[in-house]
């Protein structure tokens, strides 16, 4: 039987800043962003200001109206990947079966490491010692057999708290905890599951699979593997990497678009970090797609087919550009946008070129990216620019790569990596 | 982006890099220009400061008969004290 931790930071970005502003540690603090480009939502809060009702992904206009003197901090991402790094080498030191879950969470098998390091108990109260003296920041950590029991120990005492799931108290534990709890199990499923009458994790476990498969599909089956702890999930090497299956950028302008113009200035943007990421990691795209977001938040997505696989600026804002215009009828200012490339392919594999394109002004494409790359990364980002740039500055100074926006890693996202018990032969069998 | 609270002091410190890669602080140079060298190192690991706010490889310094801490904030490559 696996001994797995689940390590959670508590309020991860507000008690980093927190760290490095001791006269703020009395006041309700929020991390949230930028007010004056518009992204502002509270991205993490401390235990004050979460007393006085602030919720996460709250505006930061609602933040204050629940608490008028509430401190607003702009994120640090670099700081916090900072700290994720620092912690992960700690975890490290138990274990190289260490799988990070997003900036603030990590699981660590340390299954191997209990006959030298003492019990999951016993390790999981030194890390928890380790990151509070050497870092300055509280986690909780859940121990169990299981990755999903352990994610529901993190969480259920907070902060600076070890809590173990075992066979012995499990049922007592965490059976009687809201479905919804459950990864996976999202307001939707909730409601859903609610009128199936099932309300807690026990009533889920108990329930009979096949009913939940026809209700729910393959998802009912997980949940009720996920609710019995017979998860079987291996928690990833450190060096694994999930295969990557589209390259995007997305972002919220510093002001609405309005014209054409505004919008083909951001799809360039947009698609040069785009372009530039492909090349980086060796691959080109066959399908390029868009999603937009007007101001009153109606959004849609489409995508087409690239002409060739590309992995070129020009082509790929055109692209975008083109699938803009024919689905959108600009009735309204436009929010935020993005770009994607899709299935994609080796950029080095062969590639079958034909008559209608002209290949060779394509590599001049293909060379001026690589060079306007080199400049940008030795001289500055904003030392060269598209003409286009110039008749808007507010709008083109954007730097789309180097302004993080995080997307976490979701449990299924390596779809065939999902272990679950084959209950009739007691065997694994791989699920996805 | 690091902050700098009332009791963080960042310093100027003389540093000898060994050939194993471990960084030895030998000198410490206040503000006023006042220097005191450092006997001996005695620990030396990652700790935070809740009172500077901040975290880095703590240094346990002899000066003549006083002990001190130096931090390391490898975040940023600088050196700070705790003020008391």
């Amino acid at each position: 039987m696996r001994t797995i931790l689940h390590i959670d930071m508590n309020s991860c970005y507000a008690n980093i800043e927190l760290l490095y502003r001791p006269e703020l540690r009395d006041r309700p603090v929020a991390v949230g962003g930028d007010p004056e480009q518009r992204h502002g939502i509270v991205l993490a809060k401390n235990q004050l200001a979460k007393r006085a009702g602030v919720k996460t992904a709250m505006a930061l206009w609602e933040a204050r109206q629940a608490c008028p003197d509430i401190v607003f901090l702009p994120p640090d991402y670099p700081k916090y990947l900072y700290f994720s790094r620092i912690a992960g080498e700690i975890y490290g030191e138990y274990t190289d079966l260490r799988e990070p879950f997003g900036i603030d969470e990590c699981w660590a098998d340390v299954s191997d490491s209990t006959s030298v390091r003492g019990d999951g108990l016993r390790i999981a109260e030194e890390i928890r010692r380790r990151i509070r003296a050497e870092l300055g920041v509280t986690v909780s950590i859940g121990v169990s057999w299981n990755k999903i029991f352990a994610k529901l120990g993190s969480d259920y005492k907070k902060p600076d708290a070890v809590t173990v799931i075992s066979r012995e108290n499990y049922r007592s534990v965490v059976w009687p905890l809201p479905a919804s709890d459950l990864l996976y199990v999202g307001p939707a499923m909730t409601r859903k599951l609610r009128g199936l009458g099932i309300r807690t994790i026990g009533e889920l476990a108990a329930a009979d699979p096949v009913l939940l498969t026809g209700v729910f599909g393959k998802i009912g089956l997980v949940l009720h593997v996920f609710a019995n702890g017979e998860d079987l999930t291996p928690v990833n090497n450190e060096f694994y990497e999930t295969p990557v299956k589209s390259i995007g950028n997305s972002t919220t302008t510093p002001r609405d678009l309005v014209t054409e113009e505004d919008v083909r200035i951001t799809l360039y943007i947009l698609a040069e970090s785009v372009a530039e990421r492909l090349k980086d990691n060796g691959f080109k795209g066959r399908m390029i797609g868009i999603s937009v977001r007007d101001s009153e938040l109606w959004g849609f997505t489409r995508q087409c087919r690239a002409e060739r696989p590309t992995d070129i600026s020009t082509e790929i804002a055109e692209t975008a550009f083109r699938l803009f215009r024919d689905n959108y009828s600009c009735e309204r200012p436009i929010r935020s946008i993005g770009v994607r490339a899709g299935d994609l392919v080796d950029a080095n594999a062969p590639d079958q070129t034909d008559l209608f394109h002209d290949e060779i002004l394509r590599d001049k494409l293909r060379r001026t990216d690589i060079a306007v790359g080199d400049i940008r990364r030795r001289f500055g980002f904003y030392t060269i620019q598209r003409g286009l740039m110039y008749c808007d500055p507010q709008l083109s100074h954007v730097n789309a790569r180097e302004d993080h926006i995080i997307h976490p890693h979701g449990y299924f996202e390596d779809g065939n990596r999902v272990f679950m018990p084959d209950r009739s032969a007691g065997q694994y069998i791989k699920h996805g | 982006m690091v902050e700098i609270s009332p009791q963080k002091k960042y310093i100027q410190v003389n540093v000898d890099y060994m050939p194993d890669g471990r960084m030895i602080p030998r000198r410490v140079t206040w503000e006023d220009g006042h220097s005191y060298e450092i006997d001996r190192v005695t620990d030396q690991r990652r700790a935070a400061s809740l009172k500077a706010g901040g975290t880095g490889i703590r240094y346990t310094c002899r000066v003549g008969r006083q002990t001190c801490h130096l931090f390391y904030e490898d975040m940023v490559g600088r050196w700070f004290v705790e003020l008391k």
